[in-house]
């Protein structure tokens, strides 16, 4: 009688277990962040290949980004590099928390030149016209993309499951994995700020 | 109170009748829909003890990977992404799904038999405990697979764990695991206190009850009193790090140390969590191989109950080097020597027991003499720690991981193996091989000493804890090779173990009701025990219940055949109060468990899932508690 | 790489004295002389307890062995005055310790007032050291190595920006932790000169085991000497590789993360190279400084240091051998 109920129970605990295994992973897998710490050489160095329209807005990335997985868009850990190299970079001087200052906003959900990465990449590679500077020779092109990654998701409408969130210091908007931009949506877009000039 | 006469009684009934009817009532039927329904305590505890001894197994892999990574200095065969997830999930699992549910899981199948009841308190809560507890080690474990292993240390110390620090899911995978082993340690602790108190066989007043019960008692206690705490920590971090709050930020007012209160007056009674069920452990197993009751039952039990009250005044020493008052910090100096008196007082009365019987050098007997050896190392260096200006050398260093492995392995799992040893004929009806039981506590012993005494020596040499590496100029090379080398005659002992567990359980020499000849009441009945425990209630006139003829032993009678029954008795004394229903089998707790286990996950990506999630948890618990017209609904 | 780096440090390791250069027992600082003191004194008490109690385990295991019906009927009175007289003896030797405790405690505390304050902050996955203004000129920064005068009481202010890290120099002085949000305090001195190695001791991330930093204790002129070199600017060099390797240096992204003084370089993100060359070790203990460590290092920060905030960053080798010895050259 013990012997039964014990042999039938370990039938169930297998099910049970492959069952909740195989569905579990395949979630998990989906949100899974595997962390590239050191990424290879040539691999960064593809990764400058994009090419852009002629007027500097949209394009495509190398094939290499597709090949990787687009990491810089999706994965937390890349994510919320970009978003150290954000403070470090001094990126908050010119746009603020995300949204403004002399710089133009990234949760108004205006993008001068597109929400594709790499316009975003582009505008930090080589800076834009109106007092973007260019970040080439201050910023590795992982970081760039790392970085570029990070200002898409501020102003993303839809809070990307692998955003960061807050960060440590005194809070003046929504984390990022709050969905800012859809949350203050309701102010209205910002508009260029006076010392920009015409838009492109 | 009922009223006589409703229903069929056990009293006019003989041994055959009274085992066929209560057969029909009590069994789990055979099948997948019984295994998943069953609330019998033994199902469930001896499911328990198993998983808990799976998550044992694959808690020394990772051990023996760290090992590896350690071998020798600036090794690369482990990064430290991988690394920092590989400590941090051994020390949470040992911790959370190994440690703390086998000693409740040892409860569950011992304490209903000892206290001479048919079934646990709230079957039905326990069976649903199980199944969170599996839910939240599978979670753990498949997160570690798929490379979302937390990587932030057991402790999951703010701000590394928090917002900024922790990318990613990975400390809110570990905080919600905490949940999940949290709330089935709480239903485990709630239905043991109720049992103790309400359960106990007619005549079992309080200075009769078996020590390991008492033990089980005051642990249970600890964790009705503790995991509190940690549930409020974890889902304060989880609520940082998804909503924004900033309960550990400076910045806003929060305070990165309120997390470490928090975490340690968890994280220091969880230390006597583990430990104090070893110590009912090693008092049963003394008794019984000393052939004579423990000397000084008052004063052990007495010991056990300030082992508890001081347990939670100790928390601040794992918070020395932390910049706090000195002031304060000489309080917790105090109160961390003064839990060494108890813990001597234990010692002492064992010694005296063996001094005073006739000591039968069986296995699980061995393992308690090794428990001895161990522990009183692990307890001094303890009361080293417990000094501020000591812990300011040795905290964090390999000095501290080879204390808490004297005091974790020495203390609770020498016993536990031991247990295991002791309790296996009445889990299984088997008994375990002897020969291999000397030869595995051999290895454990000697690959247990060799692999963590020399982490003293390297802790006070400057090793640091938690380092993935380190570099060549450094003096340790030598001693973690050796160390490595000898955590493989350790695994090899608890592979020993493992082989020889499963090949007794379905090979071994059967089992009469007493092999041992102890005098505790789970003794009282065949091995394994029927599903109705006992044929009629057993009557307690003393300490030790049990003579040499088990038949011998007084019953009670009176209680109703057609339906699951069994008896409540007054905290105090003992004496019978009423009849009372136990649930039949249920699958609602596994529906239950499920929908907890979906909102749980849930709200690791999105704060909705606590109400949208409620509702399924809603219908799962309606349909739990929905009366079903069966005989137990009455009264 | 492991051989050559191993070889010069350790007979740094052999001239600082046979208790080795980072533990915590051959302590050469006051505090950790008192805390060595009371390790031993604890210890030595535990060890005889720890005997004595094995002797009774033994005895009471061979005893019962030796003669079964002796004890069949033995009164317990004498057991219950042993194990009382136990318990009594365990209260006291408890009582002593923590006694011995607490006076340790007392002669540790830091002083008054001290003759130097050094402000240590902790970062993800190095120290950054800042001295005050005094009055032989204004302040400094330096990165991963401490000097401190020797025989002097000096006052460490511990800061941390990022997360917990625990400032460890065994053979000095216990540990520490430098807590977000809080200013801690450590007393450190040593009573000879010498190279005392520590590292964080608080796991603080993916490099917390390369997290080191070094103490270098010496007479107050070679102090004074070394506080002097530091408070220089950067001086510029006639070599034409240094001078190439300067340019590059500033072109690069070097110059947005690090601050080399009197050069247009001032990031603030990495440690301060202003006198790079002069400290003993880079990548807070990772390598001997050489130029060819150097090179390994700026080449693939990530293979030696892996998930550090160094990025890899691509150079010609010609431009890498500039940079290092330029970084060389920085004493």
């Amino acid at each position: 009688m013990a012997e039964k109920v014990s042999s039938s129970s370990k039938a169930v605990f297998a099910l049970a277990g492959v069952l909740f295994l195989a569905a579990s992973g395949a979630i998990l897998g989906w949100f899974r962040q595997p962390r590239e710490l050191r990424l290879d050489p040539p691999l960064s160095a593809n990764l400058d290949r994009i090419k852009l329209m002629p007027n500097g807005i949209s394009g495509s990335p190398p094939e290499s980004y597709f090949a990787i997985g687009k990491p810089y868009e999706s994965d937390a850990w890349n994510l919320s590099q970009g978003k150290r190299l954000y403070a470090w970079f001094g990126c908050g001087s010119c746009h603020g928390d995300g949204r403004g200052g002399v710089g133009p906003s990234f949760l108004d959900g205006w993008w001068l030149y597109g929400p594709e990465m790499v316009s975003i990449v582009a505008s930090i590679r080589d800076g834009r016209p109106h007092g973007m500077p260019a970040f080439r020779d201050r910023m590795t092109s992982e970081q760039i993309w790392q970085l570029a990654g990070y200002v898409q998701t501020i102003g993303s409408y839809k809070p990307k499951v692998a955003a960061p969130s807050r960060n440590d210091d005194r809070q003046t908007r929504p984390a990022e994995n709050r969905g800012p931009a859809k949350i203050l949506f309701d102010e209205g877009p910002a508009g260029v700020h006076p010392d920009q000039g015409p838009t492109p | 109170m009922t009223q006589d006469g409703d229903g069929l009684r056990d009293s006019s009934m003989e041994g055959s009748e009274l085992h066929r009817r209560l057969t029909a009532i009590w069994s789990t039927p055979s099948g997948l829909w019984g295994a998943l329904s069953t609330v019998d305590h033994k199902i469930i505890g001896r499911r328990y003890v198993t998983t808990a001894f799976v998550f044992l197994a694959l808690g020394g892999v990772l051990s023996l990977l760290i090992r590896l990574q350690l071998a020798q200095p600036e090794a690369r065969f482990i990064g430290p992404d991988r690394y920092n997830q590989i400590f941090t999930m051994h020390g949470t699992n040992m911790m959370f799904l190994f440690a703390v549910p086998v000693m409740q899981a040892m409860a569950i199948y011992l304490v209903p038999l000892m206290v001479g009841t048919r079934n646990i308190a709230f079957p039905r809560l326990n069976a649903f405990s199980y199944w969170v507890y599996l839910a939240g080690g599978l979670l753990l474990w498949i997160a570690f697979a798929v490379d979302t292993g937390p990587d932030v240390g057991w402790f999951a110390y703010v701000p590394l764990a928090g917002p900024e620090y922790g990318a990613g899911k990975r400390a809110d995978i570990w905080a919600q695991m905490i949940t999940f082993t949290e709330v089935s340690a709480l239903a485990v602790a709630v239905e043991i206190v109720v049992t103790v108190f309400k359960q106990r066989a007619p005549g079992m007043s309080l200075d009769r009850i078996p020590l390991f019960v008492w033990s089980m008692l005051v642990t249970s206690f600890l964790v009705i009193m503790a995991m509190p705490a940690i549930m409020v920590a974890s889902s304060s971090l989880i609520l940082d790090r998804l909503v924004g709050t900033h309960f550990f930020n400076p910045a806003e007012g929060g305070d990165v140390l309120l997390w470490q209160h928090l975490f340690w007056f968890f994280g220091h009674p969880e230390v006597y969590i583990i430990f104090l069920p070893a110590v009912g452990m090693v008092s049963t197993i003394v008794a019984t191989f000393t052939r004579r009751p423990v000397f000084g039952y008052l004063g052990m039990v007495m010991a056990l109950i300030a082992t508890g009250v001081l347990a939670f005044g100790l928390w601040v020493h794992h918070m020395f080097v932390a910049g706090l008052p000195r002031l304060g910090e000489s309080f917790f100096t105090a109160s961390s020597m003064a839990i060494a008196v108890p813990a001597g007082l234990q010692i002492f009365c064992w010694l005296a027991t063996m001094w005073a019987g006739r000591p039968v050098f069986k296995t699980p007997f061995l393992f308690v003499i090794g428990f001895m050896v161990i522990f009183v190392i692990g307890g001094l260096t303890g009361v080293m720690v417990a000094s501020v200006p000591f812990d300011t050398q040795v905290h964090d260093t390999y000095f501290v991981v080879a204390h808490f492995h004297y005091v974790l392995v020495g203390g609770a799992v020498f016993p536990l193996l031991g247990a295991v040893y002791y309790w296996f004929p009445k889990f299984t009806g088997r008994m375990m091989s002897e020969t291999l039981g000397r030869w595995i506590f051999g290895l454990i012993f000697t690959g247990f000493n060799l692999t963590f005494f020399p982490m003293h020596i390297l802790g006070l040499q400057g090793m640091p804890r938690r380092i993935y590496t380190y570099q060549p100029e450094m003096p340790w090379s030598g001693l973690n090779l050796f160390i490595s080398l000898s955590a493989v005659i350790l695994a090899l002992g608890f592979l020993l173990f493992f082989v020889d567990a499963i090949r007794s359980a379905r090979s071994g020499s059967l089992a009469p009701a007493n092999p041992w000849g102890a005098r505790t009441l789970e003794w009282a009945t065949s091995s394994p025990p029927p599903p109705y425990n006992f044929a009629r209630l057993p009557v307690v006139d003393r300490l030790d219940p049990l003579s040499d003829d088990i038949e011998a032993v007084p019953v009670a009678s009176g209680l109703r055949v057609d339906r699951r029954e069994l008896l409540t008795s007054s905290v105090v004394h003992a004496s019978p109060e009423a009849r009372e229903a136990s649930p039949g089998d249920s699958i609602w707790p596994l529906w239950a468990a499920l929908a907890s286990t979906l909102m749980l996950i849930w709200s690791i990506f999105s704060p909705w899932a606590v109400v949208w999630g409620s509702i399924p948890l809603a219908i799962t618990l309606i349909g739990w508690f929905w009366p079903k017209g069966v005989p137990e609904d009455e009264a | 790489m492991k051989t050559h780096r191993a070889l010069p440090l350790s007979v740094l390791v052999l001239a600082s004295g046979c208790g080795g250069y980072q533990s915590a027992l051959g302590a050469k600082g006051a505090p950790a002389i008192h805390v060595e003191h009371l390790i031993v004194g604890i210890v030595a008490v535990c060890t005889v307890i720890w005997i004595l109690v094995m002797m009774m385990l033994v005895l009471a295991l061979v005893r019962a062995r030796r003669s079964v019906a002796s004890q069949a009927t033995g009164s317990e009175k004498p057991l219950t005055v042993a194990v009382s007289a136990a318990i009594a003896a365990t209260v006291v030797i408890i009582a002593g310790m923590t006694i011995a405790s607490f006076y340790t405690t007392r002669n540790i505390g830091l002083p008054d007032s001290t003759a130097l304050t050094i402000t240590v902050r902790g970062q993800q996955w190095w120290w950054q050291v800042f001295y005050a203004d005094s009055p032989a000129g204004p302040g400094f920064q330096t990165a991963n190595e401490i000097h401190i005068p020797v025989g002097r009481d000096v006052r460490l202010r511990l800061e941390s920006p990022d997360v917990i890290h625990s400032f460890w120099v065994p053979s000095l002085a216990g540990k520490q932790d430098l807590v977000p949000g809080r200013t801690n305090s450590l007393l450190l001195r040593a009573e000879k000169p010498g190279v005392y190695r520590g590292q964080c001791a608080e796991f603080c991330g993916l490099q917390h085991s390369h997290m080191a930093i070094l103490v270098i204790a010496e007479t107050q002129a070679a102090f004074e000497g070394w506080a002097a070199t530091q408070r220089l600017d950067a001086a510029g060099s006639a070599d034409p590789d240094i001078a190439a390797g300067q340019a590059s240096f500033m072109a690069k992204p070097c110059a947005a993360c690090h601050t080399v003084r009197g050069t247009p370089a001032g990031g603030t993100t990495g440690p301060d190279l202003t006198h790079v060359g002069g400290r003993r070790t880079i990548a807070a203990g990772l390598l001997e400084t050489t130029r060819g460590s150097l090179a390994a290092w700026i080449a693939d920060p990530q293979t030696l240091k892996p998930g550090n905030n160094m990025p890899m960053v691509p150079l010609t080798s010609i431009e890498l051998r500039n940079i290092s010895a330029y970084m060389e050259s920085l004493k």
